[in-house]
C-alpha cells in the first residue's frame, strides 16, 4: 500500500512540475512585461526598462531556456519565487492570499463531497422515485449554470433576504467588513459570515458533480451479487448498503474526485472574482493582465501543488477502500 | 434468473424450441433508439433544445427592436409589452440582446462540442492504436491539460485570441476540450487493438491511418457522438465564462457571456438585466446536457464510472 501510494505521489509530483515549468515556459511565449513601461509618459529608455526586466528575470531578449534555468535554480537554492512587477516577493504575496483561497476550496470541497456523496446514495437507493428525480434534475441544472451565475444568483437572493428582514443578515462582498472593530469572536463571526455565500456557491457546484457520479457508480454496485448475499446471511438492509454498497461505490469516486479537482479550482477562482476575494484566483487573473511571468508561474505552481494533494489524498482513500491494491 | 434461462437449452427432451421472428434483426443502432425513445429526459431535452434553437433563428422577426437600436424614451425599463425582456440603462432591448447573444453562443457550442470529439477520437485512437512510446507521450500530455486547469490556459492564451475574431475562439476552445474522451477512447482502442478484424486487417497490410479511420473509430463512434453532445454545454459554459471576464468574445460581438457581464452590476437592482440571459444561458445548457445524458445510458445502460 505504501508502495503504491508513494508511486502515485511521485507520479503526480512530476507531473506538477512540468505543468508549472511548461506554465512559465508558455507564459513566456505569451506574456510580454516590456510593454507596460512603453505606455509610460516619459518613455523609459530601452536600458532602463532591460535592467528593470533583467533584474526581475523576465527580459524577453534573454532566451527562455536560459531565464527557466535561472528561475528553477533560485527556487532549488533560495527557495524564492522570484519578485512580482511591482518588486515585492510572490512568495511573500502568496501567503498573504493563500489562506483565504484555501479557507473557501478545504470547507468548500469537504462540504460538496459530504452532501454529494449522501445525495448520489439517497438517489441510488429511491431510483426513479420522486426524490430521486428531484436531485437528479436540480444537480443538471446546477451543472448547466456556469460559476459566476451561481454567485451572483445567491447575491440576489441574499440581497432580497436581507431586504425583506430589514437587517444585513447575510453580507457577502469581499472577504470581510473592512474597518470593523471588535475582539477576535466579532471578527471571526464576520469572517464566517463572509464566507457563507462564496461557500454555498463552490459547495452547490461540488455537490451536483459528485452526486451524479456518486448515483451510477452506487447504482453498478447495487446490483452486485455481494449486496444479495450480505442480506441473505442476515445483515438489514441499511447495513448491507453501507457496508458493502457505499463502500464500494467510493473506490470510483475517489478517482473521479482527483480529476475534477482541476475543475473545482477554476471554480473557486471564478467564484473569488465573483465575490472580490483577494485570494489566488484573483492573484493569478492580474498577474496575466498585468504580463507579470512570476507571479502567473507562482499561482499556477500554487495550484499543482493543490492537484498533488489532492490527488495523492484520493490515492489514499483509494486504497483504503480497495484491498487489491494494498498488497 | 439466468437458470431459469438456462432450461431449454440444457433440456434436450423438450423439442424444438418456438424461434421468435420479428420483422426486422434488432441491430444495435435500433436498440439504442428504441432506448432513447423511453427516455423522458431525452425527449426534455431534445425538445427544449430545438424549440431553443428555432427561437434563436425566428425570436427576432416579432420583435419590433433589432439589438443595436437604442430606445432613448425607455432606458433602464423594466419588462413591458413594449420592451419584453426591459430595457439597459442606455436603452438597448434585452430581448433582441439575449436573441443575438444567444445565436453566437450556441454557434460557438455547437461547432466546438463535435470538433473536440474529432480531436478525442483521433488522439485517443492513436495513443491506443501505436501504444509504446507514442502512447506514453500523448498519455502525459493529456494528463498535464487536465492538471493545468485549461480555463486559466484560456485566460492566458486570451491576449493572442482578442486580437483575432471570435472564429479563433472555437479553436481555442476545441484545442482544450478533448482530453478526458481521449483517454476513454484509448482505452477502448487498447481492447479493440487485438480483435480478429483488426490483426486480419493489420496482417493484410493495411495502414494505420486506414484501421483507424475504418475500424476504430466506427466501433468508438457512439462515445464521440455522447461526447460531442455533453460537449456543447461545456463549451458554451467555457465560452460565457471567459467573456464573462472580458477574456472571451470582444465588444462589437455579443454573446451571453458579454450580455451578463453588462448586467452584471445591475444584477441586484434591475435583475432583469441578468436573470433573463442567465435563464436561456442554463436552459440551453440544460437541455443539451439532458440529451447527451440521455445517450450515454441508452447506450450503455451499465455505463457511469468505470469507463476509464
Amino acid at each position: 500500500m505504501i508502495g503504491f501510494i508513494v508511486k502515485r505521489f511521485i507520479n503526480y509530483a512530476i507531473l506538477s512540475a512540468i505543468a508549472t515549468l511548461s506554465a512559465y515556459v508558455l507564459a513566456s511565449m505569451i506574456l510580454n512585461p516590456a510593454a507596460r513601461y512603453y505606455g509610460r509618459n516619459p518613455r523609459p529608455s530601452d536600458t532602463t526598462i532591460n535592467s528593470i526586466l533583467d533584474g526581475l528575470g523576465v527580459n524577453p531578449n534573454t532566451p527562455v531556456i536560459e531565464r527557466l534555468w535561472n528561475w528553477v535554480v533560485n527556487l532549488v537554492t533560495h527557495g524564492s519565487l522570484g519578485n512580482t512587477i511591482h518588486n515585492t516577493s510572490v512568495l511573500h504575496e502568496m501567503t498573504d492570499r493563500a489562506g483565504t483561497s484555501l479557507r473557501l476550496l478545504i470547507i468548500g470541497t469537504i462540504i460538496a463531497a459530504l452532501v454529494g456523496v449522501a445525495l448520489g446514495v439517497w438517489g441510488a437507493v429511491r431510483q426513479y422515485k420522486l426524490s430521486d428525480q428531484v436531485i437528479s434534475y436540480a444537480s443538471f441544472t446546477v451543472l448547466a449554470a456556469p460559476a459566476f451565475v451561481i454567485g451572483i444568483l445567491l447575491m440576489i437572493l441574499a440581497t432580497n433576504l436581507n431586504g425583506l428582514l430589514g437587517i444585513q443578515l447575510i453580507s457577502f462582498t469581499g472577504e470581510y467588513t473592512a474597518g470593523l472593530d471588535g475582539n477576535w469572536w466579532v471578527q471571526f463571526w464576520d469572517r464566517a459570515g463572509h464566507l457563507l455565500l462564496p461557500t454555498i456557491a463552490l459547495a452547490l457546484m461540488g455537490a451536483a458533480g459528485y452526486s451524479r457520479y456518486q448515483r451510477s457508480a452506487m447504482l453498478d454496485v447495487l446490483s452486485a451479487d455481494y449486496i444479495r448475499t450480505a442480506r441473505s446471511k442476515g445483515r438489514t438492509r441499511g447495513s448491507a448498503l453501507v457496508r458493502h454498497g457505499v463502500r464500494v461505490a467510493l473506490i470510483p469516486m475517489s478517482t473521479y474526485f482527483a480529476y475534477s479537482f482541476a475543475t473545482v479550482l477554476a471554480g473557486a477562482a471564478v467564484t473569488e472574482l465573483v465575490f472580490s476575494w483577494h485570494g489566488m484566483g484573483e492573484f493569478l487573473v492580474q498577474a496575466i493582465q498585468q504580463s507579470d511571468i512570476n507571479a502567473f508561474t507562482g499561482a499556477i505552481l500554487f495550484n499543482a501543488v493543490l492537484i498533488l494533494i489532492a490527488g495523492t489524498l484520493s490515492d489514499v482513500v483509494y486504497a483504503a477502500l480497495d484491498p487489491r491494491v494494498r498488497v | 434468473m439466468t437458470m431459469l434461462e438456462e432450461v431449454p437449452i440444457a433440456d434436450p427432451g423438450m423439442g424444438t424450441p418456438e424461434i421468435v421472428r420479428s420483422k426486422k434483426p434488432v441491430s444495435r443502432s435500433r436498440l439504442i433508439m428504441a432506448r432513447l425513445r423511453q427516455t423522458p429526459r431525452f425527449w426534455v431535452g431534445i425538445i427544449g433544445l430545438g424549440l431553443i434553437i428555432l427561437w434563436a433563428m425566428f425570436g427576432l422577426l416579432p420583435n419590433a427592436w433589432n439589438y443595436t437600436d437604442l430606445d432613448i424614451y425607455n432606458m433602464g425599463s423594466s419588462p413591458s409589452p413594449l420592451h419584453w425582456f426591459g430595457t439597459s440603462d442606455i436603452g438597448e432591448d434585452i430581448y433582441a440582446q439575449t436573441i443575438v447573444g444567444l445565436r453566437k453562443s450556441l454557434i460557438i457550442g455547437l461547432l466546438v462540442g463535435p470538433m473536440a470529439s474529432i480531436i478525442a477520437g483521433i488522439v485517443g485512437a492513436l495513443a491506443g492504436y501505436l501504444g509504446g512510446v507514442w502512447d506514453k507521450v500523448i498519455i502525459w500530455f493529456i494528463d498535464l491539460l487536465l492538471v493545468l486547469p485549461s480555463l486559466f490556459l484560456f485566460i492566458l492564451l486570451s491576449p493572442i485570441f482578442k486580437s483575432l475574431s471570435w472564429v479563433a475562439l472555437i479553436f481555442l476552445l476545441a484545442g482544450f476540450g478533448w482530453m478526458i474522451m481521449a483517454r476513454v477512447v484509448r482505452a477502448q482502442t487498447m481492447s479493440l487493438r487485438d480483435r480478429d478484424f483488426i490483426k486480419a486487417a493489420r496482417f493484410m497490410g493495411v495502414g494505420t491511418w486506414t484501421i483507424i479511420r475504418r475500424h476504430i473509430l466506427p466501433n468508438v463512434s457512439s462515445l464521440l457522438i455522447i461526447d460531442a453532445t455533453l460537449g456543447v454545454g461545456a463549451a458554451i459554459l467555457s465560452e460565457t465564462t471567459l467573456s464573462f471576464f472580458g477574456f472571451g468574445i470582444q465588444s462589437p460581438d455579443v454573446s451571453l457571456g458579454t450580455l451578463l457581464s453588462a448586467g452584471q452590476g445591475a444584477a441586484v437592482t434591475r435583475p432583469w438585466l441578468f436573470v433573463f440571459p442567465a435563464a436561456i444561458l442554463v436552459l440551453t445548457v440544460l437541455f443539451a446536457s439532458l440529451v447527451g445524458d440521455a445517450l450515454r445510458d441508452a447506450v450503455d445502460p451499465t455505463s457511469g464510472v468505470n469507463r476509464d
